[in-house]
């Protein structure tokens, strides 16, 4: 069966979504993220939305789920990159979100979660680009 | 009014859910929607397609492109014979759920829609015909 990969970026896990998730795949992904970021000690979740041309109470609901999860998992959960016309349309829904915090990039993303980049904690930082190094801090 | 085009679709799986999906966006596209109505209907398409599975027991979809002199528009209907709505002004209440949802699908949907027609008999099934015009 099919899995949506998970990567480990700094002390976060990014979850790109690109594909237009069947159910199974969405449930398979709650059950992967709440494992993985015990085993990597995660402080945060990252759920790349940009790839998606619709969220649906489905999908919302999912994604409050692993929302949830994760901060009784003592990690915070950031959908980034949700394109304006989804936004439109889930207010339009009813559905505000109000569980997830929101970044327009995955950059934005990661200040959010205040993992921050290289310095104290380098042998964690798989993945990263040097070039991130600039202007993000937590506070 | 003239229909464009005239599909159906089965719904018996949520892979069947994607498909329709998929098609009211190139149909939604044909009727020359910009990005914010393609996804408000495809949005609504989703959320009814899933309720004819998870709760009608699996059914179809049907998508119409339709003209009205010069204006294009989607007609989906949405059909199933599973046990049909009780009550449809509770089950259009936000939040009102029987199934551990969100309980926003109909009322969503139809606030999504320019046109939205339900008709239900309780033990024969379900039937709701959703529009949006360019
Ligand atoms: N096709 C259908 N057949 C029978 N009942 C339905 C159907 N569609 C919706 N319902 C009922 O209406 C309720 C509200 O639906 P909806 O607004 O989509 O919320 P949710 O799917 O989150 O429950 C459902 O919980 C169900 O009881
Ligand atoms: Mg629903």
């Amino acid at each position: 069966m099919d899995r949506i990969p998970i990567l480990k970026l700094g002390r976060a896990l990014l979850v790109t979504v690109q594909v237009d998730m069947h159910d199974r795949l969405a449930m398979a992904l709650e059950e992967d993220l709440s494992e993985k970021i015990v085993a990597t000690n995660a402080r945060g979740v990252l759920i790349d939305i940009s790839g998606l041309e619709i969220v649906d109470s489905f999908m919302g609901r999912m994604l409050d789920n692993i929302a949830a999860v994760s901060r009784l998992l003592d990690a915070d959960t950031v959908v980034v990159g949700m394109r304006p016309a989804v936004a439109i349309t889930l207010v339009e829904l009813g559905l505000s979100l109000t569980g997830v915090k929101t970044a327009l990039n995955v950059d934005r993303g990661m200040a959010l979660i205040g993992t921050g980049f290289g310095a104290h904690d380098g042998a964690d930082d798989d993945g990263v680009g040097s070039e991130d190094t600039d202007g993000r801090v937590e506070g | 009014m003239a229909v464009l085009k005239d599909d159906t679709l089965p719904i018996r799986t949520s892979e069947d859910v994607v498909r329709v999906r998929k098609e009211v966006r190139v149909q939604a596209i044909a009727a020359g929607f910009g990005i914010v109505d393609q996804t408000k209907i495809i949005t609504a398409a989703s959320e009814l397609a899933r309720n004819t599975l998870d709760y009608g027991g699996g059914g179809t979809a049907r998508l119409e492109l339709v003209q009205n002199g010069a204006r294009k528009g989607l007609r989906l209907t949405f059909e199933d014979k599973g046990p049909g709505i009780p009550d449809l002004q509770l089950a259009l209440t936000d939040g009102y759920t029987t199934g551990g949802g969100l309980g926003l699908g109909l009322s969503g949907a139809k606030r999504l829609s320019n046109e939205f027609d339900i008709h239900s008999v309780v033990g024969e099934g379900t039937r709701i015909t959703i529009a949006r015009w360019k």
